[in-house]
């Protein structure tokens, strides 16, 4: 954790100085500030009392806030970048900063205090480290619910832009509604005639229509037990993505239960929207029961979100110790009411990987693919794969182990 | 068909909907008699087979309305759903004008758009004048339509008014009863739900189950439909992947009569159990012990 900070521009006592250096640390954390805004900032800090913190509170977030999801983040850096001065007369700010080690940092809060920090300061962009594999489901010691307030605002840098570069798959459906299209293979009479009535009725450029065609619904179904709490939250991060750019997309985290977390993932900030994830799940990096989780996703949601032609990503090691037929047959149901079943599984990467897990046994014959995923590569490779034909339905091809 | 006026209460509700054979939970004749009073669409939820569509029929016959239903697939569109031009029709009219020699091309343009060339559907039609009242308007399993019509639905819902740019716009007079059922195949969107009283329909109780198969199929003994009852919701007990809806259970007790059972056995159980699961997966768990098991509790007195 940082516990210096050191601004932007050192305090000068001048206000004008503190909301520039101020507009900076926002600009930093992500908010979008421009010039034109600092100004407007000057100018209604002018009109106001500058007596009371919660006016200028006020008054600041009216200008520089332009969304709901900026919001908390310019509650932190105000908190941090104007912390309790006495004397509001001159905007001081030279107080060390309190120690947020002891208690547990509210989300954004580190990605504000870095954005506040020189950059000297910074860290390095922390590497996605490989742990060892945990073959059995982890116990007690696991904490309840992570923190995705630890994640540095490099590392979300890093995964955002890359999310960025990343074509999300576009129009792989054909629906059955349909639009003007020259090339399209339907007659539009109606615009056919209008354009008949210019030339009083004579019929010389044929309307035509073609078909549209829409992403498919995507069910992301997400593993949250032990064995794979290192993903977790990386994964979390690729599906907000994804939910942001397509609109169909559902996703569900289980571990010992099944959770819905689709609104959660709604807010557009990935902080805000991983906080409310977090907030909802109860059994975080618990044990896993895939069967029991797979069925009552079956039961209670299967018909609700498989409809229109659905793909599902199955997230999950698939290390479950009471694999029986139970879980072949969840597997086969669900394999069953989509329109593809994708696999993802983080233990792929190592090369020596080979399904001798009971579960993994019992699951393998009834996905279509079954592809790594445990970073950024993987997950591109995934795009494309999400943005490939698909292949024929129902004919399993299980990639050997390299 | 007897025209009648709306209830004045919820007691009244439940009795216009019980002279017409539909057993309602009171909750259900609450949403629906707040629904006429507020002028509000009645957006019912529920497992298939619990009698959502069956209200909206009930509700016309007793209001001596008309009914007018729309069954939405995916796909559906403004053409089949609200109105189209009969561009037959409209050809044959330009070619007459054409022989007749009229060249004035906005006469020509006003005349080939009016009414009579247009093919109302039912969102149309239910917009229209009726002397009986305002239709009752059915949109049923709008969850299989898609998030597009949804939302060319929220925008007739709230108005009561269609604009067709060749025409002009047609306003309802009076707004219909607004009935929509959703099977729940997919989520539907807060901002439609916001405009409607929602109420999700659940399976019935076994008193309740009674008297609707008492009064849905005659000639059936006291004997029998009693085992029936106990026997479905029983096997609404069980973990199935579809649990029998009501209109399963009458499906299955009508069959029964059918075949003169008497009561029920494991010979005549085995053999009608298609009547009442629909999943192979569901009837296979319905085999030997678990079938006898429910059996002895239901033909125990």
């Amino acid at each position: 954790m940082l516990t210096t900070i050191d601004h932007l521009n050192p305090p000068t006592g001048h206000m004008a100085d503190n909301v520039v250096g101020f507009a900076r640390a926002l600009r930093a954390a992500g908010i979008p500030v421009g010039p034109g805004a600092v100004i407007d900032g000057l100018n209604a800090l002018q009109a106001i009392e500058i007596g009371h913190r919660a006016d200028v509170y006020a008054t600041l977030e009216a200008v520089f806030v332009k969304r709901r999801e900026h919001m908390l983040i310019f509650a932190q850096a105000f908190d941090l970048f104007f912390r309790a001065a006495e004397d509001w007369k001159h905007m001081l700010d030279s107080v060390p900063l309190p120690d947020h080690a002891k208690k547990k940092p509210p989300p954004a809060s580190r990605r504000v205090q870095e954005a506040l920090a020189q950059p000297s300061m910074r860290e390095e962009a922390p590497q996605v480290q490989e742990q060892e594999l945990r073959l059995s489901v982890s116990d007690k010691e696991i904490l309840q619910k992570k923190d995705f307030a630890q994640m540095s605002a490099a590392e979300i840098a890093e995964v955002t832009r890359a999310i960025a570069d990343m074509r999300l798959p576009q129009a792989e459906l054909r629906t059955r509604r349909y639009q003007p299209d020259a090339k399209g293979l339907r007659l539009d009479m109606r615009r056919t005639l209008r354009s008949s009535l210019r030339t009083g009725g004579e019929i010389i450029d044929i309307r035509k229509l073609g078909r549209i065609d829409k992403p498919a619904p995507i069910v992301a179904l997400l593993d949250i037990s032990g064995s794979m709490s290192e993903y977790t939250r990386l994964f979390l991060h690729f599906l907000h993505a994804i939910t942001d750019a397509r609109k169909r997309v559902s996703v569900f985290l289980f571990g010992t239960r099944l959770t819905n977390v689709t609104r959660s993932l709604r807010a557009r900030d990935p902080d805000e929207a991983l906080a409310s994830c977090s907030s909802s799940v109860e059994d975080w990096a618990g044990g896993t029961r895939i069967a029991t989780s797979l069925h009552s996703f079956n039961k209670l949601w299967g018909r609700r979100v498989l409809g229109q032609g659905a793909i599902v990503l199955l997230i999950s090691d698939g290390l479950e110790r009471e694999a029986d037929d139970k879980l072949a047959f969840e597997m086969d149901r669900l394999h069953r009411s989509c329109r593809r079943l994708i696999w993802l599984n983080p233990l792929l990467r190592y090369s020596a990987f080979e399904a001798k897990a009971q579960g993994i046994k019992m699951m393998l014959p009834h996905v279509d693919e079954f592809r790594p995923v445990h970073n950024l590569t993987s997950m591109e490779g995934l795009i494309e794969a999400l943005s490939a034909a698909p292949p024929p339905h129902h004919i399993s091809r299980i990639r050997p182990a390299a | 068909m007897t025209a009648s006026a709306l209830p004045t209460s919820v007691d009244g509700m439940l009795e216009l909907l019980t002279s017409r054979g539909y057993l309602a939970e009171r909750s259900l004749a609450t949403v629906t008699y707040l629904s006429l009073r507020m002028g509000r669409p009645l957006f019912l939820e529920g497992e298939a087979g619990v009698g959502k569509t069956e209200i909206a029929k009930v509700l016309s016959a007793a209001l001596g309305r008309k009914l007018i239903r729309l069954q939405c697939y995916e796909g559906l569109d403004v053409a089949s759903a609200v109105y189209e031009w009969s561009s037959a029709a409209q050809m044959i009219a330009i070619r007459l004008a054409e022989a007749a020699g009229d060249t004035d091309r906005d006469q020509l343009s006003s005349d080939i758009f009016a009414e009579r060339f247009l093919i109302k559907r039912p969102l149309l039609q239910a917009l229209e004048p009726d002397v009986a009242g305002a239709p009752v308007l059915l949109i049923d399993e709008l969850d299989r339509a898609d998030e597009a019509f949804e939302a060319y639905l929220l925008e007739i819902l709230s108005d009561f008014q269609v604009t067709i740019p060749e025409f002009g716009t047609i306003k309802a007079p009076q707004p219909p009863i607004v009935i929509i059922t959703s099977n729940r195949t997919r989520e539907i969107h807060d901002a439609l739900k916001r405009r409607c009283l929602y109420h999700w329909v659940d399976y019935p109780d076994a008193e309740r189950e009674l008297a609707i198969v008492k009064s849905r199929v005659p000639g059936i003994s006291a004997k029998l439909s009693q085992q029936v009852v106990r026997f479905v919701q029983a096997l609404r007990d069980q973990d199935f992947y579809k649990s029998p809806g009501v209109a399963e259970t009458i499906d299955w007790a009508t069959a029964l009569t059918e075949l003169d059972a008497r009561s029920l056995t494991p010979q005549v159980v085995g053999d009608t159990l298609g009547a009442l699961l629909k999943y192979q997966d569901d009837i296979a768990r319905m085999q030997g012990d678990t079938l006898q098991k429910v059996l002895k509790e239901a033909t125990s007195d």
